[in-house]
């Protein structure tokens, strides 16, 4: 039976503070990395298997391979703290609950690509995070894990908190490197600028989500053989219609119906209905995909373009109105595309629109097709992946749910609603 | 109009030594402006943009880009209730109804006793205590209609 580590701590109240951190185990893997050259510590995370945590699922050591070796080129480490994925939660109880085991993720990260200054993008809302990671920071520094010539060694590493200034596009990663340089939050165009090759102030930038750099602490303290044998742990941010919300901490490819049991389960008398598997951003599965493996790899997820995303589980019970969901999903992408290209600017605007329409008894039949037809418009047509991630929800609740967009319009009012308050 | 004090000064350069692009600190600079005049007045602008060395309309450009900025005068305490889905699923639309005729006041608006101003938020990363509300820097969740009262009590 694997054990539990991410979350193994977090919520011991002094694990904030360093003496705590380190009696137990804690900068063991930094002590371990600092022994090796610095390739070395690359492939052990490459050898890991460990996938990025902040989304993309994109191979962390692979990802600190493109950059350049060369040490005359400065480079940076930017750890994306602006989590704001709906329904993802994860890495604020990371960041509030085992603040070392972050910095330690970074100061290897640092050693192990040649960086000298790392910043951490914080979201402006986590007031509380924001506190205790400037203690923990500054304790590091009072001890040697961070500055000149850490735990004895050559090697330097300073590290920065920024914050946002509340939006979500910056969780985007090139946005999130035009806001750290104090620009409005757009993103940038890939190819070139991929921030291993062209990042802040367009020099090679590691940029990695605060989850995957605790899993670096944790890799190089036990062995990336220990960790293997763990079955890549992934942290699950569970919410929506569930007895007990919160993070849990499973393998990689665990079915959703697992996943909604370790959560308690459905409350008293409510059945599953359907979920967002990763976040508002996927697309929504219905009961017939419970059994289905919570993975990057496997295509089974990939419906209507669902994934797993940020591995945020939203489920929802047979109260809810799927339209008023899919809904409130494509308000809030409205709110926050930054304006940039046209398709998600008025695509989500106009979807917005019609969803009004229905939602006031005034929808029509054609509306449906319409509704397609401009996610279809959307779809690979989006500068960034924040006008992309509409269309999912729109595909699968027009396909799996058509019936229910069918009564709102035909009756002018919502058949769900009016049994769940019967 | 007061102008900005020599203390927010140095604060935002020592901001800008933080990074090796003083551009860098701009959102941190800016948030030192309104913490310390309460709005981002157009003179307020212009002395972080002369501090910053940076165009006026630059940073007008930037701080009308994230919604954590104010332009104009707003409560002591901003409420910002999160509507995303986990947050529906749990009853937010309730909550907020019940703050909006609590407070007798709609959603970006400020209590004439200028206490409180009322927004939505987007999803605060919270989503195990929804539906949740923020008020000022205070997370606040699972928040019945019925607990609205007492919350609200806590800030004067």
């Amino acid at each position: 039976m694997p054990e539990s580590f991410l979350l193994k701590y977090v919520h011991e109240s002094d694990q904030g503070e360093l003496a705590a951190y380190r009696s137990r185990g804690g900068y063991e893997g930094l002590r371990r990395a600092l022994a090796m050259p610095p390739e070395q510590v690359t492939d052990e995370v490459e050898k890991s298997g460990l996938r990025g945590r902040g989304g993309a699922g994109f191979g962390t050591g692979r990802k600190w391979k493109f950059l350049p070796r060369d040490p005359a080129v400065t480079k940076y480490i930017v750890v994306n703290a602006d989590e704001g994925e709906p329904g993802t939660f994860k890495d604020r109880t990371l960041l509030e609950g085992d603040p070392h085991r972050l910095i330690e993720g970074i100061v290897i990260a640092g050693y192990a690509i040649g960086a000298h200054q790392a910043f951490i993008y914080l979201r402006r809302e986590f007031h509380r995070a924001r506190a205790i990671l400037e203690r923990a920071i500054a304790q590091a520094y009072a001890e040697g894990y961070l500055g000149a010539n850490i735990q004895g060694s050559a090697y330097q590493l300073d590290v920065v908190v920024a914050t946002g200034a509340g939006a979500y596009i910056a969780g985007e990663e090139t946005a999130l490197l035009e806001s750290l340089e104090g620009h409005r939050a757009m993103p940038r165009l890939k190819p070139p600028f991929y921030p291993a090759v062209q990042g802040l102030y367009m020099q090679p930038t590691a940029l990695n989500n605060v989850e995957t750099l605790c899993h670096v602490a944790w890799i190089l303290a036990r062995g990336q053989e220990w960790y293997r044998q763990q079955g890549a742990p992934i942290l699950f941010s569970v919410s929506g219609h569930v007895q007990h919300p919160g993070v849990y901490e499973l393998p990689l490819g665990t079915t959703i119906r697992t996943v909604v049991e370790a959560a308690g389960g459905m409350r008293p008398g409510r059945a599953f209905k359907a979920c967002f598997p990763g976040g508002s951003s996927s697309a929504v599965l219905p009961e017939a995909y419970l059994d289905t493996p919570m993975d990057y790899d496997l295509t089974k997820l990939d419906v209507y373009g669902s994934m797993l995303g940020s591995a945020a589980l939203i489920v929802m019970d047979d109260s809810t109105c799927m339209v008023e969901v899919v809904a409130r999903t494509v308000e809030f992408y409205r709110d926050e595309s930054c304006g940039k290209c046209t398709p998600c600017r008025e695509g989500t605007v106009w979807i917005t629109q019609v969803f009004d329409r229905i939602l006031h008894g005034q929808g029509r039949m054609e509306d449906l097709d319409l509704l397609n037809g401009i996610a279809k418009g959307m779809t690979g047509t989006c500068f960034c992946p924040l006008g992309e991630s509409v269309p999912p929800a729109i595909y699968s609740t027009l396909r799996f749910f058509r019936h229910e967009y069918e009564h709102h319009i035909r009756t002018a009012g919502c058949d769900v609603r009016a049994a769940a308050h019967a | 109009m007061p102008d900005l004090s020599d203390a927010a000064k140095t604060e935002i350069r020592r901001l800008m030594a933080q990074f090796p692009h003083r551009q860098s600190a701009l959102l941190g600079a800016l948030f030192v402006a309104q913490e310390e005049a309460g709005v981002l007045f157009p003179e307020i602008v212009a002395q972080v943009a002369e501090v910053m060395r940076l165009p006026e309309s630059e940073v007008t450009s930037v701080a009308s880009f994230y919604h954590l900025f104010r332009f104009k005068p707003e409560g002591r305490h901003l409420i910002q209730v999160c509507t995303n889905v986990s947050c529906l699923l749990n009853g937010c639309d309730r909550t907020l109804e019940r703050l909006k005729h609590r407070l007798g006041i709609e959603l970006g608006e400020t209590t004439p006793d200028g206490r409180f101003t009322l927004r939505t938020a987007e999803c605060l990363a919270a989503c195990e205590i929804a539906p949740m509300m923020m008020v000022g820097p205070d997370r606040h969740g699972p928040v019945q209609p019925e607990q609205i009262d007492e919350i609200l009590g806590k800030y004067a």
